[in-house]
């Protein structure tokens, strides 16, 4: 049987999380149908006709799915739902507020953030904030799966897919769109960032926030922060990476002033590549950094914005 | 209206998790355990409804072992009226959670199921959406804003980039992120009082639910351990490093 994936867009363009998608659902249940849910979104179902792996690509285009509502959207994948042995999203705000639904409906447990497909039945995923990895069987039901994106390669452009448009759903309507306010930082959100530079405790101030944000923009980073510098009130508390708030996973993780605390280590371990920069040079987060700098931050940071300068970021 | 508070209780976030030599799971052999801190945030939402008059009775449920009492006694303690305990020994599944809990919203009608977003220990994220589907309620899940107004509620979610309002006809369900507000510290008085607050006992045969797990956990391991690295001896030689590995 073929699986789907609900594809991740904001009506213009297709989120990278897709191909990300795409290829963990390969390795489920091939071929790939994916589902574009929005309003005027030809340019996504385009983009998604693309992807590799993709045989079909079913369009439902209605107001009713211009924002992501997970009641409509959820009716609209149940819908369509018994042609598939497997349902898939994204493992991210979206994904995780409408797919639960969708399994809920279908009387099935969902398998949620999965970091690995062993076979079509069995799959990795991480509990505790990722300090254990728990294998889990699914058997005899249709699986109902969000996937961590990061542990997953995306699927290349290579792909020549059919579109077919597909009737929307009926809505309850009880629930409406109000507004969003999205951050407009030409930064990258933390949880997709490619690089994430982080303050701890030792930032001492807010204010010293504004030197990582430099060295941010230098090397298209986001920002984030320990749970000690949002309790601090150095920075708001979406800036949180650790147990209690965002679980990431990017290339490069550079810690800077943080001790290690494993409610910390918790949300970023899983870098592939972790550096840090500390005055104490028996602080925990040395234990896991690839690359660790015993240096007085207030020292290193600017020293450190200076020489990629220099090499022309 | 009622406000319904599912709480769970886990290893206490504080508390470093190991994995079992058997690798059938993780210790919980005297660790500490505390309340889901989710699950704390939503007790404290319930309580400031209340306060604001919004809500006029707040039942925490909890689905658990006899200890996840003393989970029940922590939100009564923080302000909340009653319990209802669902004795469950081992672990139960989301869509199981969900089934029971919508067995008591049939018989509790609450007006509002407020719940946190997900519990740190097996990290599912799914019990309060699927309650929404099987009561075919609407959802506000990850809120940093709740508004209680009439027959709606108002839910401000944190999503992927930033803010998203949404307006819900009740009942509803919201789960509760981070920002939504800074739980309280019970007071002793008020631990006190909380002892005489009654607590009532169901089994989930009670509901008529079955509970078995439907996945099958074939085992539970570390993660990966990471190698021990390189400390540099200045920042020119870490950028040296970076550009080697090809990240920058």
């Amino acid at each position: 049987m073929a699986s789907l994936v609900l594809a991740e867009h904001d009506n213009t363009s297709l989120k990278d999380a897709t191909a990300k998608t795409v290829t963990a659902a390969s390795q489920i249940s091939a071929p790939v149908h994916m589902l574009v849910a929005g309003q005027n979104c030809d340019a996504v179902a385009q983009a998604a006709a693309k992807l590799a792996g993709v045989e079909k690509v079913l369009v439902a285009d209605s107001a009713a799915y211009a924002h992501g509502l997970a009641e409509p959207l959820a009716a609209l994948v149940l819908s369509v739902a018994a042609n598939y042995g497997a349902i898939l999203a994204p493992a991210s705000t979206s994904g995780k507020n409408v797919l639960p639904r969708v399994a809920a409906k279908l009387d099935v447990p969902q398998i949620s953030e999965i970091l690995a497909v062993e076979s079509p039945d069995t799959f990795r995923r991480p509990i505790y904030a990722g300090n254990a990895i728990a294998t889990v069987k699914a058997e005899g039901f249709k699986k109902v799966v969000t996937v961590r994106t990061t542990a997953f390669k995306p699927a290349a452009a290579t792909g020549n897919a059919q579109i077919e448009k597909i009737s929307p759903a009926a809505d309850s309507g009880v629930s409406t769109f109000v507004g969003e306010e999205l951050t407009r930082s030409e930064r990258p959100e933390l949880t997709s960032a490619k690089i994430i530079i982080s303050g701890g405790r030792g930032m001492q101030s807010g204010e010293n926030f504004h030197m990582l944000d430099r060295i941010a923009d230098k090397l298209r980073a986001a920002v984030g922060a320990s749970r000690a510098a949002v309790d601090a009130g150095f920075v708001p508390n979406d800036y949180q990476v650790g147990q209690t708030g965002k679980v990431v996973a990017p290339e490069l993780y550079i810690a800077v002033g943080i001790s290690g605390a494993i409610q910390h280590l918790a949300g970023m371990k899983d870098s592939k590549i972790i550096v840090a920069i500390n005055k104490d040079g028996e602080a925990p987060i040395f234990q896991v950094a690839d690359y660790g700098l015993v240096a007085d931050l207030f020292k290193a940071i600017p020293e450190l914005e200076q020489e990629l300068g220099k090499r022309g970021y | 209206m009622k406000a319904l508070v599912p709480v769970k209780r886990v290893i206490d976030f504080n508390v470093k998790v190991r994995v079992k030599a058997d690798r059938t799971g993780v210790d919980l052999a005297n660790v500490k355990m505390s309340m889901n801190p989710f699950d704390e945030i939503a007790v404290e939402e319930a309580i400031r409804l209340k306060e604001k008059g919004k809500v006029t009775e707040i039942v925490a449920i909890s689905i658990g072992p006899t200890q996840a009492q003393e989970t029940i006694r922590t939100a009564l303690a923080m302000g909340a009226d009653r319990g209802i305990l669902i004795k469950a020994d081992g672990e139960v599944e989301p869509l199981a959670v969900a089934k029971l809990l919508k067995a008591v919203c049939e018989a509790e009608k609450p007006g509002l199921v407020i719940m946190g977003k997900q519990a740190i220990d097996d990290d599912s994220n799914q019990t309060g959406q699927m309650l929404a589907a099987l009561l075919d309620w609407p959802q506000g899940t990850f809120a940093s804003k709740v508004e209680l107004d009439g027959g709606r509620v108002k839910v401000t979610r944190e999503v992927d980039g930033g803010l998203q309002t949404v307006d819900l006809k009740l009942p509803a369900i919201v789960t509760t992120d981070l920002r939504l507000n800074e739980p309280r510290y019970a007071s002793l008085p008020n631990i006190m009082k909380a002892k005489k607050k009654p607590i009532e006992e169901k089994t989930p045969a009670d509901y008529g639910v079955d509970i078995t797990p439907r996945l099958r956990v074939v085992q539970v391991n570390e993660p990966a351990k990471r190698q021990a690295g390189v400390k540099v001896q200045s920042v020119a030689e870490l950028v040296d490093k970076l550009k080697e590995t090809g990240v920058i």
